[in-house]
C-alpha cells in the first residue's frame, strides 16, 4: 500500500511537466485581465472563483466587449461543460469518500489534474486513498494558477497598450486545440464552428458564444453519426 | 463587471465539477453524450480566435496582410510541428510585433 503523503507527492510530480505552459498561460491571463480594463482585485478573484483558465478570458472578454452578463456566464458554463466528461470518468475512483470530501476535491478537477490523476488511477485501481494523488496534483496546480495571475496582474499594468496584447488570446487558444488539428473531424468542426462566429457576430449580446458551439456540436454529432455508419 | 456575474459563472463551473462526481451516478452519462463532449474545445475556442483575428477593433474585417493574419499563420505551421504550447503563443506574438513595430 502506498502511503498518502507519497500519494500527494506522486500527484505533484506528474503533473509538474503541465505546469510549463500554465505558467506563461497564468501570466498572460492576469495581464490580459488588466489590459481589459479590469481591477486588479476582480481578475484575481476569477482565478479564485470561477478558477477555469480559458473561462475565464473568454468570460472577461466578452464583458469587456459588451456582451451581457447572461451571455458571458452561459459562455463559461459551454466551455467549462467538458468537466462533466471528467467527473463522469472519476467518479468510479472517487466513490468512498464522503459527501464533503467529494465536494472538496471536486474543485480541484481541471484538465491538468484529470489527465494525470486519472492516468494514475488506471494503472493503481487496487490502492487505497487514491484521491490524495488528485489532491496533491490538483493544489499544486492550482498554487501555480492563482501565483501566475497576480504576477500577470502585476506586469499588465506595465506593459503598455500598444503592444497589443489581446493577439495572445486568439493565439492561447489555437495552443490548446492545435493537437487537434491532426484529426480531419476536428478540424471540420472547427472551421464551421469559426465561420459560424464570424457570421454571427452581430447578433445582440455577443450571443454568437453560444450559437456557434452550438451548431459546431451539432456538426459534431452529425459527424459521430456518419462515422458510425461508415 | 458586477461580481455578481463572478460569482455566478463560479458556482456554474463548480456544479460542472462536482455533479459526476457527487450527485450524479457517472455512468448515465452515455457513450455519445462523452463523445459529443470531446468536440467541445473544437466547437468554443473556433469561436474565440476567428473574430479576434478577422475582425478590428470596430467590428469589420482585417485587411488580408493585416499583422494577425501573418501572427496566426506563424503560430499554426510553428504550433502544427512543434506540438508547443509555449512555441505556439510566441511565435504568433513575434511574427505580429515584427508587422507593428
Amino acid at each position: 500500500m502506498i502511503s498518502k503523503s507519497v500519494l500527494f507527492r506522486k500527484g505533484l510530480i506528474d503533473i509538474s511537466p503541465l505546469l510549463l505552459p500554465v505558467i506563461p498561460f497564468g501570466i498572460i491571463f492576469g495581464a490580459i485581465g488588466i489590459e481589459l480594463g479590469f481591477s486588479p482585485l476582480i481578475t484575481y478573484a476569477t482565478s479564485l472563483i470561477i478558477f477555469g483558465g480559458a473561462s475565464q478570458i473568454v468570460f472577461m472578454q466578452l464583458i469587456s466587449g459588451g456582451a451581457s452578463s447572461l451571455v458571458a456566464v452561459t459562455s463559461v458554463g459551454v466551455i467549462n461543460s467538458r468537466h462533466l466528461l471528467y467527473g463522469a470518468v472519476l467518479t468510479e475512483y472517487l466513490d468512498k469518500l464522503n459527501l464533503i470530501k467529494k465536494l472538496l476535491i471536486s474543485y480541484l478537477i481541471t484538465d491538468q489534474t484529470f489527465a494525470v490523476s486519472n492516468n494514475f488511477f488506471k494503472l493503481n485501481k487496487e490502492e487505497k486513498n487514491l484521491h490524495y494523488h488528485l489532491l496533491g496534483a490538483g493544489v499544486t496546480l492550482w498554487t501555480t494558477w492563482q501565483l501566475t495571475t497576480i504576477i500577470g496582474i502585476f506586469l499588465g499594468s506595465i506593459i503598455p497598450e500598444h503592444w497589443g496584447l489581446k493577439f495572445a488570446i486568439p493565439l492561447t487558444f489555437l495552443a490548446i486545440i492545435i493537437n487537434d488539428f491532426r484529426k480531419l473531424d476536428h478540424v471540420i468542426v472547427m472551421l464551421i464552428s469559426g465561420f459560424s462566429s464570424l457570421l454571427f457576430f452581430d447578433v445582440p449580446f455577443k450571443a454568437y458564444i453560444i450559437i456557434t458551439p452550438l451548431i459546431g456540436l451539432l456538426a459534431a454529432f452529425i459527424i459521430i453519426k456518419i462515422k458510425e455508419k461508415l | 463587471m458586477s461580481w455578481m456575474s463572478v460569482i455566478t459563472a463560479g458556482i456554474i463551473t463548480y456544479i460542472t465539477r462536482f455533479s459526476m462526481v457527487t450527485f450524479v451516478n457517472g455512468k448515465m452519462l452515455n457513450k455519445k453524450a462523452r463523445l459529443v463532449l470531446s468536440y467541445v474545445p473544437s466547437t468554443v475556442f473556433p469561436a474565440i480566435i476567428f473574430p479576434a483575428v478577422f475582425f478590428n477593433d470596430y467590428g469589420s474585417f482585417v485587411e488580408i496582410n493585416d499583422p494577425k493574419i501573418f501572427g496566426i499563420v506563424a503560430a499554426i505551421i510553428i504550433g502544427f510541428y512543434s506540438k508547443n504550447i509555449i512555441a505556439t503563443i510566441l511565435s504568433g506574438l513575434l511574427v505580429y510585433w515584427f508587422f507593428i513595430f
